[in-house]
This record gives structure tokens, sequence and C-alpha cells, in this order.
């Protein structure tokens, strides 16, 4: 039975591939490939339903279906375009295995919907698997992008160390502040280290016991932890929380934790011009500060 | 009052996506930033309550625009373990996960309008209000 539809779909394959493309471009109106140049959709889809037909054939080639996958994702068309495609064949092949058969039975429907099935779902299961497996490829990439980018430590001059805080303080972020913090402090012999939390859209209680364990921490090895870049509604909320960072100083900016940071360390800023002789141990530098 | 929108809270970067939708709602009914930074930090620790404690659960805005008032309305809802004794979790610095234990008492002062009912192993539901001045 299996070998007979499949002659069918085979022999009648520009019929098929016909009704296929027509059902295919009426589904592009107003759907999610709408932005595709026609061209580019044409080609695809003829390209698709080779990929389909040759699978039908010799149901043991991998290689045009992974290359054809390959071609969707990086055209960053939806996994949709994929499966819509899929259904749309196997509806319109049972129709035309059906239309081409003079006696039609409930035994009958139900065998050629069972072959045809088993044509196409091995072909799903592949094209799903590579599209997926791709996307979690990427986002395996960006979280170890991100997790690079997390926690940076500055060491900006001799004993002083910058750690700029952009975005979301999670649990396991928060872990990496404090890791990266101590192990920094040591390595770089830091005196001062400075939190920046400008980048930081909310400091909620959990953030806050975060910063201040970090803080208790950088002052158990003998550092002193700056926290700076606190905004005026950061501020407010923090007082509305009540939470108490009085252990270790704080300040509106980077600017003037430098500056603490300076006078920590015994040391200043100098003008140049007005004193150029004292300016040749604290130079570039601390202009771009 | 106009219907609400809920965020599920399941994961912890759930609580991020709670606060980023309530910010932007309470942008446009035209909370300033300071009042904006209260309400994303008040949802945020309503959503870590229910992630540490409940595990899951929703937080739901309604938009208030009535003739007098104007405002957003957060619902925290769970079926967590409940909360057995509400005076306790609402002073200052009583916390059983280890935190600082400024969340809740914290809450009821970044906003307006707070009411907590919790039933021992049924759910907790928090409701709480900003008022646009």
């Amino acid at each position: 039975m299996d070998q007979q539809f499949k002659r069918i779909a085979i022999e009648h394959s520009d019929a098929i591939v016909q009704r296929w493309l027509e059902e295919i471009n009426s589904l592009k109106e107003g759907n999610y490939t709408a932005s595709i140049s026609d061209e580019l959709f044409e080609s695809t889809n003829r390209e698709f339903v080779n990929v389909i037909f040759t699978s039908i054939k010799n149901q043991g080639s991998t290689a045009a279906v992974e290359e054809f996958s390959e071609k969707i994702i990086n055209l960053g068309w939806p996994l949709s375009y994929i499966t819509d495609g899929l259904q749309v064949f196997r509806r319109e092949t049972v129709d035309y295995i059906l239309s081409q058969s003079d006696k039609v039975d409930s035994d009958f429907i139900s065998n050629v919907l069972k072959s045809v099935d088993l044509w196409v779902e091995p072909l799903i299961r592949q094209l799903v698997n590579e599209y997926s497996g791709s996307w979690e490829h990427i986002l395996s990439l960006q979280r170890v992008a991100l997790q690079e980018l997390s926690a940076p430590l500055i060491p900006v001059m001799d004993k002083i160390t910058i750690m700029p805080l952009v975005g979301t303080i999670d649990t396991e972020r928060a872990k990496l502040i404090m890791e990266n913090l101590l192990e920094g402090a040591i390595k770089h012999n830091s005196e001062v280290v400075l939190m920046d939390i400008t980048g930081v859209p909310v400091v909620d209680t959990m953030v806050a016991h975060h910063i201040i364990q970090a803080a208790e921490a950088v002052r158990l090895i003998g550092s002193t932890c700056i926290l700076v870049g606190i905004r005026p509604e950061i501020a407010q909320t923090i007082v509305n929380l009540g939470i108490d960072l009085g252990k270790f100083p704080t300040k509106s900016s980077l600017r003037k934790g430098f500056k603490t940071a300076l006078e920590i360390t015994n040391r200043k800023v100098i003008d140049l011009k007005s004193q150029e002789e004292d300016a040749e141990n604290l130079m570039g530098s601390l202009d771009g500060e | 009052m106009k219907p609400q929108s809920c965020v599920n809270i399941k994961k912890e970067w759930d609580i991020v996506g709670a606060r980023q939708l309530g910010r932007e709602i309470a942008k446009k009914i035209g909370f300033g930033i300071v009042d904006q930074a209260r309400i994303a930090t008040a949802i945020s620790e309503l959503a870590r309550n229910i992630y540490l404690y409940a595990e899951q659960g929703q937080i739901c805005f309604d938009v208030i625009d009535t003739m007098e008032h104007k405002g957003i309305c957060v619902t925290a809802n769970d079926s967590g373990p409940g909360i057995s004794d509400i005076g306790q979790v609402m002073q200052d610095g009583y916390t059983t996960s280890g935190g600082l234990g400024a969340g809740l008492p914290g809450v009821k002062r970044l906003m307006d309008e707070f009411d907590l009912k919790s039933v021992e192993n049924k759910g907790t539901q928090i409701k709480t209000t900003k008022w646009v001045r």
C-alpha cells in the first residue's frame, strides 16, 4: 500500500507541488513571512518542496534536510514556516491521493493518512530539532557572553579598583560580583574598591543585601568598599525600604567616589597648568576620570 | 477599572518581567520617576517573596482611573505555605530566608495602601495601591 501511495505522490509531484505552492502563498498574506520578498519566498518554497520530495524518495538522506534547515535559520525565518509548510504538504498530498483513487472507504483513508504521516514525521522531527538546537546553541553562547560581562573589575590605578554594574542583579550574578570583587581586590592589591550601581535599574532588599554582604567581605580583607552611582530615586526607595547602608561610605557619582578613594590613598588631582612640577607622578590616568 | 494584566512568577527572571511591565504601566498612568522606582521596587519585593516562599504565583496589575483618583493596584497571589504570624512579618528585620527582613514592611512604606490576607497552607494575597499625586 505504502509503495503504491508513494508512487502516486511521486508521479504526480508536479500537481501536488503546484497546489502546495498556491496554499503556501495564500498563507503568506498578512502573516509572519509578509515582509519577505516574493522572489526569495518563491525560491525557498521550491527548495523546501524539493527537500520534501527527495526525502520521500530515499528516506535515508538527511544532508539536504540539514542544509535546508540551516538556510532557514540563517535567513531568520520563523519555525512556523517549516511546520506550516509540512502541514500543508500533508493535507495536499492526502487530498490528492484520495482524489486519484477509485474506491475510497474508511480503511483506505486511514491507510493513506498513515503513510503520508510516516513520510512527513521524520522530516518534521529533524527540521524542528535542527532549528531548536541552533537556538539553544545561540542561547548558551549568549549566556556565557553575558556572564563574562556581568561583573567586570577595572584596576583604574594603583590601589584603586572599580566595578561598574549595569543591569539587573539576580542571585547568580550577585555571587559572581562577590567572587570577582574579592579576588580582584586581592590580586590588584586594592585599598579602595568602588562599586558603581548607576546602571542597576532597581535596588530592592535582595540586591541591597548582596551589596552589603560584598562590602562587608571587602572590609574583612582590609580594603574599603565605596558604593557609588546612587541615583536620587534609588536613594529614596532605599530609605523607604528601611535599609541601613550606613556601614560603608556611599556617594552619588563615580567622580565623587573616586575623589574620596584618592583621599583615602593619600593622593589628589592637581591641575597641570598651575603646578606643572608636582603633577608628574599623577598624570594622564586621572584626566580620564 | 481596566482589565488587569498578570505576570506568572515561576523563575527568578520572571521577577524582572513583572517589574518591567509594572514600571511601564506606571509610566503610562503618569507617575514620576521616583514613584516609578518605588512601584518597581515594591513589585520586585512581592515577586521575590512569591519566588522564594511559594515557588509560584502571579503578580497582577490594575489601572485605577476614576474621577477623583488615578493609580495602580498591584496584587500578588500565591497558593504557597501562607504566613502564620502577620504581625511578625510586618516587623522590620524579621526574616526566615537570611535576607534583610525589610521586604513587606518596605512595600507598605513604598506604596500608599497595603492589604495582606493569608491563610496557612492555602496561600497569600497582597493587594497594594499607589495613587498619582
